[in-house]
């Protein structure tokens, strides 16, 4: 680490101790010896506009500007609030805390409109005309892939916050939720160790994320847990009836369900099993898909007892998640839930401002490159720890919950850190 | 010369019309708009080919179609399957297990190029696939509506269904189609960087040409013993079959000719944004459509252009500028046409428009010195046959 960077990384712990938001380094006594350097750097005086921001983009001596990015309306705008608010919310409290590099940062929304032309629309305006430094948004996997030529061909970066299928790893993206393999693996070894489980009934919607995952969650039942899957299904998006996979889940009678049923179908899949006479006490199932938002939807007694594997739930008990959650209650209000892809987003401004602290600019290839170092880690991030992978992926933890009547999970079992890997060899 | 005047460019009215609005697009909006807005304004254009197709089958022909997104789709997925395969060479896809095909169909564990994608490898055939793939599909669906004599309402529901299978069809056999995605990742057009500035411009402009070609070709067909035909049959189509017409046939033309001019509006589309997805094929796109041109005024193939672009510019502009609050504001802009200008945008045209025609001749009389009043032919045209 050079003296410099040094410097930088206690400029940081100067101005973050106080939020408890502080940015580890190895080098502690390198950096206690810069400590003049340090207090000089901590005014800021040295970050003018030209060092840390070569390419143009909307920085000025005291703000930087970024875009949101999310369905304010049309159907995917129940799922995509949190996300936004979270993000706010990591906004305000960084600009509390000084901003980045001595600049505050100012936020310029726009729409999507859960429309995937419009989605590409606006980011272009975002990173063309806006000049924005950094984008935090998009949710479904087809808003990804629209606006994804946008950002590679305009240069510009994007924090996506939502688990996903994998398979993709651009340079202008940081995905700051687990990719398939991440929550698929050590769920499906929990549930066949701790379950006895051998048979597997695997339902999903059908786009690319439920088919992409249940791919490897068959090649991972079959391969390595010795298992079998006895039935898959996918139903079309929105899809309400489930009458008959119902049917078929009693005749073939699994271990486990294994399920990525997704949106406002969920509601109906988890209402239906429960008139069904199936429930937690006589089949175990474990879901990908069902959040602390979905379970509003679906009503929590409809859901008692069965299974998510999430990163994140707003149960957890630790100091950095109960600040979060309280923090979150008082901008957004007190019926406010928290779910995974809520609290991913909420590491989206964080992971920037890391990285642009120990880029030394705004620059996006310089932000990148800082990045793609794989230092980059959050110690106080709700979910505990995460740590930026070179392939911009985090390493987490993948946890299971057991849902509760009241729509809260109790989570019980949390597996060690994993390492994200977007392209699995063996599963593809 | 006058063919031209009288046919092409539908009398004195609707020359001016066409000048002002080729002199818009092609000369006032790439000058003062940014490379962003104006690929903005090309996409906005590329619906308005819908738009128009609408004003001949729905303002002439009568028989509302709720389902122009279909052709519309069509036509983008076929270019967006041409350029989808160019894309997937297999030295672009060779991390996937079988390189070569698009990386959707690999993640559907499809290990071949379907058959039906196998000519799109070719431009030529791609183009010609443009035009005549929806033309036949409307051909189908018009000569089994139309020659039962189903209309007017019932076309409309059965276009809007239609319009909901090949959306259900395109979400379901994602192998094939790229499901709820799309086809996206579009970059080159015969090794030629589509996503580049120049490469938008220069779409932009083959767009605005098209686009007046197609407002040209219409007016053309309208101005005919056939567009005559069309209205009658919209008014009394009855009397126009008692004479000896078969009424069917006339229909499915427009709705095929409708269908084509659409398509062409996808294939554009496709183009300029670098992805098709479905969401262009259900209803809500569809009726959408048949909104541009009402407000544009539905008997009026410039008019609705102009409502496509007020839309469109309305729904950005008031979706950046105030995110939360701007479906609102476009409901209300939808209430202000209707209760102020019933006729639409081009209602106002008609009732105003002969004061600029009327300084276009003081003009041009200035320049040729010559004083021929000539402002009454504009106004003696009857409204029914006004082509603004």
């Amino acid at each position: 680490m050079s003296d410099l960077e040094s410097n930088r990384s206690l400029d940081q712990t100067a101005t973050n101790t106080g939020n408890r938001h502080l940015i580890k380094r190895r080098s502690l006594l390198k950096t206690l010896c810069a400590l003049p350097a340090g207090i000089l750097l901590a005014t800021h005086m040295s970050f003018a506009v030209a060092d840390v921001n070569t390419t143009g983009l909307a920085v000025t001596d005291k703000d930087v500007t970024v875009g949101i990015l999310h369905s304010l309306t049309g159907t995917m705008a129940i799922s995509e609030t949190g996300a936004q608010e979270a993000e706010k919310l990591a906004i305000k409290q960084i600009n509390e805390m000084g901003g980045i590099l001595g600049r505050q940062i100012k936020i310029i929304q726009e729409d999507g409109a859960s429309d995937w032309p419009t989605f590409a629309e606006k980011s272009k305006k975002l990173l063309v005309q806006d000049k924005v430094a950094a984008v935090f948004g998009a949710w479904t996997s087809a808003s990804r892939k629209a606006v994804l030529p946008v950002f590679e061909k305009e240069n510009g970066l994007l924090y996506y916050p939502t688990f996903y299928e994998g398979l993709e790893q651009s340079k202008n993206v940081i995905y700051t939720g687990q990719e398939a393999t991440q929550q698929i693996l050590d769920g499906l070894n929990w549930v066949a160790k701790e379950k006895k489980a051998k048979t597997f009934y695997l339902i999903g919607s059908d786009y690319i994320w439920p088919r992409t995952s249940m791919k490897i969650a068959r090649k991972h039942i079959e391969n390595v847990l010795g298992g079998k899957v006895v039935g898959e299904e996918y139903k079309p998006l929105g899809n309400t009836q489930f009458g008959s996979v119902i049917n078929k889940i009693r005749l073939k009678k699994p271990d486990v369900i294994y399920a990525a049923v997704v949106g406002g179908s969920n509601v109906a899949w988890f209402k239906q099993l429960k008139a069904a006479g199936i429930n937690s006490k006589k089949q175990t199932l474990l879901t990908i898909s069902v959040t602390e938002d979905e379970v509003l939807g679906i009503g929590g007694e409809n859901l008692e007892g069965f299974y998510s594997i999430m990163k994140y739930f707003q149960s957890q008990d630790n100091p950095n998640n109960i600040a979060f959650v309280k923090a979150f209650k008082e901008m957004w209000g007190d019926d406010s839930v928290i779910g995974d892809v809520t609290q991913a987003a909420y590491l989206g401004p964080w992971l920037w401002k890391a990285a642009v602290e120990k880029a030394g600019s705004f620059d996006v290839d310089k932000v990148v490159a800082a990045s793609e170092e794989g230092d980059i880690e959050l110690t106080t991030a709700p979910e505990g720890y995460v740590k930026l992978h070179p392939n911009h992926h985090l390493w987490s933890k993948a946890r299971v919950g057991k849902w509760n009547k009241d729509g809260q999970a109790t989570v019980v079992y949390t597996s060690d850190l994993l390492e994200p890997d977007p392209f699995p060899a063996g599963y593809q | 010369m006058s063919f031209v005047y009288e046919k092409l460019m539908g009398g004195k009215q609707g020359m001016v019309g066409l000048i002002i609005l080729s002199a818009l697009i092609l000369v006032v909006f790439p000058m003062f708009l940014d490379s962003f807005r104006l690929n903005l304004l090309g996409k906005y254009l590329t619906y308005a080919f819908a738009a128009v197709s609408l004003v001949l089958i729905w303002g002439y022909g009568g028989t509302l179609s709720l389902g122009q997104g279909i052709f519309f789709g069509l036509g983008g997925y076929a270019m967006a399957m041409f350029l989808k395969l160019e894309a997937s060479s297999p030295e672009n896809t060779a991390i996937q297990s079988t390189p070569g095909i698009p990386d959707f169909m690999d993640w559907n564990q499809i290990t071949a190029l379907p058959w039906f994608w196998e000519p799109f490898s070719s431009f030529s055939f791609t183009i010609i696939a443009i035009l005549v793939v929806p033309t036949f599909f409307a051909f189908l669906i018009g000569s089994a509506m139309f020659k039962r004599r189903v209309g007017g309402v019932y076309f409309a529901i059965i276009t809007q269904v239609i319009s909901v299978i090949l959306t259900v069809l395109i979400v379901g056999q994602q192998g094939f189609t790229g499901g709820i995605n799309g086809i996206t990742d579009l970059r080159t057009l015969n090794g030629w960087d589509i996503t580049s500035d120049s490469a938008k411009n220069i779409f932009y402009y083959v767009n605005c040409v098209l686009l007046i070609g197609v407002i040209v070709l219409s007016r053309w067909v309208l101005t005919s013993k056939f567009g005559r035909l069309l209205l009658a049959i919209r008014d009394k189509e009855d009397r126009v079959r008692f004479s000896g017409y078969d009424v069917a046939n006339f229909k499915i033309f427009i709705f095929c000719l409708a269908a084509m001019i659409s398509a062409i509006g996808g294939a554009m589309f496709t183009l300029q944004v670098g992805f098709m997805s479905p969401s262009f094929v259900g209803i809500v796109p569809s009726i959408e459509m048949v909104i541009f041109a009402a407000v544009g005024g539905r008997m009026s193939l410039i008019g609705a252009v102009y409502g496509c672009l007020l839309i469109n510019f309305g729904k950005t502009v008031f979706s950046e500028s105030f995110p939360e609050l701007w479906l609102f504001l476009m409901g209300g802009l939808f209430i202000a046409v209707v209760m102020f200008f019933p006729n639409g945008l081009a209602g106002l045209w008609q009732d105003y428009g002969h004061y600029v025609t009327d300084r276009f001749t003081a003009i041009k009389n200035k320049i040729l010195n010559k004083s021929t009043p000539s402002n009454d032919s504009a106004k003696k045209t009857l409204p029914e046959t006004e082509l603004s």
